[in-house]
C-alpha cells in the first residue's frame, strides 16, 4: 500500500519528468534552449492563473471567473497604459486593484449569501466579461507604452521578463501555503470546514483571502497578457479558467479539498505547455491536442486516485 | 447440529502481513441473539466482511444452514440470507420507504415479464412494505421520503429491508448508537419478535448493558483471536471487560483529588426558542458536571450555545466574573473554552492532516512568527501532548485518519488542551472508543478537574456520568428537570427526570 500511494504522490513528476525524455529522444527541436524558454513563457499566463485557483480548490470552493477577471483587468490596465499618460505604476496599481477587488466581491458574495462558489463564480464569470466590454466600450484598447509592454514582451539577460514573474510567483504563493498560518487554515477549512470552524478559524476570513488571492493573480495573468498582445483585449482569456482548474487538477489538486501543492500545480502547467508544444513540433493538429490534454486530465485524476486508496 | 444455523469454521485473514483474524469459529443457532464483543482492532468488522461476502477468508469456512459459503460475493449472500444492518445508515433519501426497501429488486416485484419489467409499479411496493412494517409494529408510511424520517426509524426501515429479503442471520453492526432509549425498546422488541420466528442475529454494541439486555450468548475477540464463548447469563460487566481487554480494570472511575475551587461558569435563565429554556447551572474549578438526559433533551444544544457555535435568545453565561457571549468559537476559545464534539469526525478533527496540524490548529497564535509557524514550536508542543495523553501515533506526522477512535479523540482533546481552556465542555467524550481507552479517558477527565479546570460531561452512558460527575443536571425535552448531588444520584432517579 505504501509503495502504491508514493507512485500516486509522485506519479505526476514521473509523469512528467517521462513525457519530456520521450519528447527529447523523438524531437531534437524540444531540448534546447530557446525551445524551453518558449514553452516557459507561454505557460506563464496558465500557471499563474493555477496557482491562485489552487489556493481556492484547497479550501473546497472553485473559482469559474478567472478568465473575464483576466479581461477586465487587462482592459482596465491598458486604459491608464497609454504613452507619456501616466507612470507604469499606475496602469499595474490599477490592475492588480481591479482584480483583487473583484476576487474580494467572489468571496463576499460566497461567505455571506452561503450560495456554492460554483454558481457564484459563475455569475462573476458573465459579469467580469460584460464588465470588460463596458470599460473598453466593446473595442480593443492598444497604443501602450513601451515599458508596459516590456512586461510580457521583454528579456532579462536573454530569459523572457514573464517567467521571471512567474519564478517569483511560485516562490511566494509555495512559501504562503507551506509556512503561513493563513496557508495552514486553507488545508484545515478544505479538509472539514465544521471542524475548521469549531478549531477557531474563522473560515470566512480564509475564504476572503483565498479568492482575493486569485483575483490578484488573474489581474497579474491579465497584465502580463494585455502587455504581450500589445493590447487590452476585453474578449481576452475565454476558457482560461479551466487550462488554470485543469493544471491544478493534472498537478494533485483534489476538488474535493483539502489537498494540493504549489509545485503539483506548476508541474501540471508545464505538462499542459510541453504537450502542446510538443505536438505543435511533431505537427499535431490542435484538433488531437485537445483530445489528448483530455486524456490526460482524467488520466492524472485515475492516477491520484490509485495512489489514494489503500 | 440442526439448530445451527450458521457455523463459522477457523478462519483466518491477514491484510498485507498483519493478522486480523487467526482461526476464529464460532456457531450461531436459530433465534439466537449472540453478541460479538471485542475492543476496536479486534477483528470484529473484518469478521463480518466475511459473512456477508465482501472479504474472502484465506482459510476457514462458513456454513450457512450446512452449506459453504465460500466464493459468494455480498449479493449471492444476501439472496442466500445474510444481511446486515451497518452502523452507519445506508439509505437514499430523496427515495420513499418502500422505494428503499425494495431498492434493487424492483424488477422481480414488477409483475410484468421481459423488457416491460424495466417499468416501476410503486403501487405494488408500497403494499408490501405496508405490509412489513405493519407486521414489525412500527407506524411508517411505506409513501414518506426517507429524509423525513428520524434517524431510529431510518434503522426501522433498514431491518425491515433484511426482514423482506427472508434473512435467516441478521448482523447489527451499533444499531443503537444514534437512537433514543425509548426507540431502543422498540427495537429490542422487534429484535425479540425475529428471534421467535427463528431468525439468528449477531449483535455488535460497545453498550454493555445492552449487551446483557438482548443477548442470549457472548463472544469474545481480542486482537484478531477467538477468547471464547459464554451463555450471557453466566457474565457480568466485570468478567466481560476483563474478557476483551485480557485484564481486570479495578477501579473504573477515578476519585477527585483536590477540592472544588472558585467559580468558573454560571449560566442563568439560558434559553435557546425551540432547542431549551430555563437552564441555569455553574460549574466550579476542579468540578466535574454532569449532563444526563435522552437524545433531543437539548445537552448538546447547551453546549454549542456556551462554545458559540448557535446563538442564544435568553438569560446570560458568566466565565469567570465577566459575561460571556461567544458569536464564533474563535471568541469561545480565545475567553477559555473548550468543546471536544460528540460528532468527532464532523466537527473534531481533519482527517487529511497530520497529528501535530490538529493538536495545533486551535493555537496557531502560540506558534507563530510573524504570520509564519513556527515550526519547532510546533513539534515540541504536539510531542509533549502526545507524551502527556499517551496518544498512540507513528509520529507527529502521521495523518488522523489512520489512528483508532480513542487515539483519535485524544488528539482532539489535545488540540482543546493546547488552547490552556479553563472550561471544558466534553460531549460523549467515550463514543465509538474501546473500553481499555474509555478507562484512559476517564482517567484523563478526572486529571484535568484535578489540575484546576472546570469540566461539563455531556454522557447517555449513566455509569460514566455517575462514576465521573461531581453533580448531575437532568434534562427532558430542553428543560432543567433536576441538579443532583452525587450522593443523591442513581440510575433510576436520573432516568426518573430524563423521562420527564
Amino acid at each position: 500500500m505504501n509503495r502504491l500511494s508514493k507512485l500516486g504522490q509522485y506519479g505526476i513528476f514521473l509523469a512528467f519528468a517521462l513525457i519530456c525524455l520521450v519528447l527529447a529522444l523523438s524531437t531534437p527541436k524540444f531540448f534546447t534552449v530557446s525551445n524551453l524558454l518558449i514553452i516557459g513563457n507561454q505557460v506563464s499566463i496558465n500557471a499563474l492563473l493555477a496557482f491562485g485557483v489552487t489556493f481556492v480548490i484547497i479550501t473546497g470552493g472553485i473559482d469559474l471567473s478567472l478568465g473575464s477577471m483576466v479581461a477586465v483587468t487587462g482592459v482596465a490596465a491598458a486604459t491608464f497604459a497609454h504613452p507619456d499618460a501616466y507612470p507604469l505604476v499606475v496602469p499595474l496599481l490599477v490592475g492588480l486593484a481591479a482584480g483583487s477587488a473583484m476576487g474580494a466581491f467572489n468571496g463576499l458574495v460566497i461567505t455571506k449569501s452561503k450560495v456554492p462558489p460554483f454558481i457564484v463564480t459563475l455569475g462573476t464569470m458573465t459579469i467580469g466579461r460584460g464588465l470588460a466590454l463596458i470599460l473598453s466600450k466593446g473595442r480593443p484598447v492598444s497604443n501602450l507604452s513601451d515599458e508596459f509592454n516590456f512586461i510580457g514582451g521583454g528579456n532579462i539577460a536573454g530569459i523572457p521578463f514573464p517567467i521571471i514573474i512567474l519564478i517569483v510567483a511560485f516562490a511566494v504563493c509555495s512559501v504562503v501555503l507551506n509556512k503561513t498560518i493563513l496557508g495552514r487554515y486553507m488545508y484545515a477549512v478544505g479538509g472539514n470546514e465544521p471542524a475548521a470552524r469549531a478549531s477557531g478559524i474563522r473560515v470566512s476570513r480564509v475564504k476572503m483571502w483565498v479568492y482575493t488571492i486569485c483575483g490578484l493573480l488573474s489581474a497579474l495573468g491579465g497584465i502580463l497578457l494585455t502587455s504581450r498582445i500589445t493590447t487590452g483585449q476585453p474578449n481576452a482569456g475565454a476558457g482560461f479558467e479551466l487550462d488554470a482548474i485543469a493544471a491544478a487538477i493534472i498537478g494533485g489538486t483534489s476538488t474535493a479539498g483539502g489537498t494540493g501543492t504549489m509545485t503539483g500545480t506548476l508541474i501540471g502547467a508545464l505538462l499542459i505547455g510541453v504537450i502542446s508544444n510538443s505536438l505543435d513540433l511533431l505537427n499535431v493538429t490542435s484538433y488531437y491536442q485537445q483530445v489528448v490534454m483530455g486524456v490526460i486530465i482524467i488520466g492524472a485524476v485515475v492516477l491520484d486516485g490509485v495512489g489514494k486508496k489503500d | 447440529m440442526a439448530d445451527h444455523i450458521l457455523r463459522v469454521r477457523e478462519i483466518s485473514k491477514s491484510f498485507s502481513g498483519v493478522q486480523a483474524l487467526d482461526n476464529i469459529h464460532f456457531d450461531l443457532k436459530k433465534g439466537e441473539v449472540h453478541a460479538l464483543m471485542g475492543e476496536n482492532g479486534a477483528g470484529k468488522s473484518t469478521l463480518m466482511k466475511i459473512l456477508i461476502g465482501l472479504v474472502a477468508p484465506d482459510s476457514g469456512e462458513v456454513l450457512l444452514e450446512g452449506t459453504n459459503l465460500a466464493g459468494n460475493n455480498v449479493n449471492e449472500t444476501l439472496k442466500k440470507g445474510i444481511s446486515m444492518i451497518h452502523q452507519e445508515i445506508l439509505i437514499i433519501p430523496e427515495l420513499t420507504v418502500a422505494q428503499n426497501i425494495f431498492l434493487g429488486r424492483e424488477k422481480e416485484l414488477s409483475g410484468k415479464s421481459g423488457w416491460l419489467s424495466g417499468w416501476l409499479n410503486d403501487s405494488v411496493i408500497n403494499q408490501r412494505a405496508a405490509a412489513l412494517l405493519d407486521r414489525m409494529g412500527v407506524n411508517i408510511a411505506p409513501d414518506a421520503k426517507m429524509k423525513h424520517l428520524s434517524v431510529a426509524q431510518m434503522q426501522m426501515v433498514e431491518i425491515a429491508k433484511a426482514i423482506s429479503n427472508n434473512a435467516k442471520v441478521i448482523i447489527m453492526d451499533e444499531p443503537t448508537s444514534a437512537i433514543s432509549d425509548k426507540e431502543v425498546a422498540t427495537l429490542f422488541q422487534i429484535i425479540r419478535d425475529l428471534k421467535a420466528q427463528g431468525v439468528g442475529i449477531i449483535y455488535i454494541s460497545h453498550k454493555m448493558d445492552e449487551i446483557f439486555r438482548i443477548s442470549d450468548t457472548i463472544t469474545v475477540l481480542r486482537d484478531g483471536k477467538y477468547i471464547g464463548t459464554k451463555p450471557a447469563a453466566e457474565l457480568n460487566h466485570n468478567a466481560l471487560i476483563a474478557m476483551m481487554v485480557g485484564r481486570e480494570i479495578a477501579q473504573m472511575f477515578p476519585e477527585a483529588t483536590q477540592a472544588v475551587g472558585e467559580e468558573v461558569l454560571s449560566v442563568r435563565n439560558l434559553g435557546r426558542a425551540g432547542k431549551f429554556s430555563n437552564i441555569s447551572f455553574t460549574v466550579k474549578s476542579g468540578e466535574i458536571v454532569g449532563l444526563a438526559g435522552l437524545m433531543g433533551a437539548g445537552r448538546t444544544e447547551i453546549a454549542r450555545a456556551i462554545f458559540g457555535l448557535d446563538q442564544w435568545d435568553e438569560g446570560e453565561i458568566t466565565l469567570k466574573t465577566s459575561p460571556l457571549r461567544a458569536r464564533t468559537p474563535r471568541e469561545a476559545i480565545d475567553r477559555g473554552v473548550g468543546y471536544v464534539s460528540e460528532d468527532r469526525k464532523g466537527l473534531g478533527f481533519i482527517p487529511r492532516m497530520s497529528v501535530k496540524d490538529n493538536i495545533t490548529l486551535s493555537s496557531m497564535n502560540n506558534h507563530r512568527k510573524g504570520g509564519f509557524i513556527d515550526k519547532q514550536s510546533e513539534e515540541s508542543a504536539t510531542e509533549k501532548m502526545i507524551a502527556d495523553l499517551k496518544i498512540k501515533t507513528a509520529g507527529t506526522g502521521q495523518h488522523v485518519t489512520y489512528l483508532s477512535g480513542g487515539n483519535q479523540q485524544k488528539v482532539v482533546i489535545g488540540r482543546v488542551l493546547l488552547a490552556s481552556p479553563e472550561l471544558i465542555i466534553l460531549d460523549e467524550p467515550t463514543r465509538g472508543v474501546d473500553v481499555g481507552a474509555k478507562f484512559e479517558i476517564y482517567k484523563l477527565i478526572r486529571s484535568l478537574a484535578d489540575r484546576g479546570m472546570a469540566i461539563i460531561m455531556i454522557s447517555s452512558e449513566l455509569p460514566e456520568i455517575l462514576g465521573l460527575s461531581d453533580r448531575i443536571l437532568v434534562l427532558s425535552k430542553g428543560k432543567q428537570m433536576a441538579l443532583l448531588p452525587k450522593s443523591e444520584a442513581t440510575q433510576e432517579v436520573i432516568m426518573r427526570y430524563a423521562v420527564g
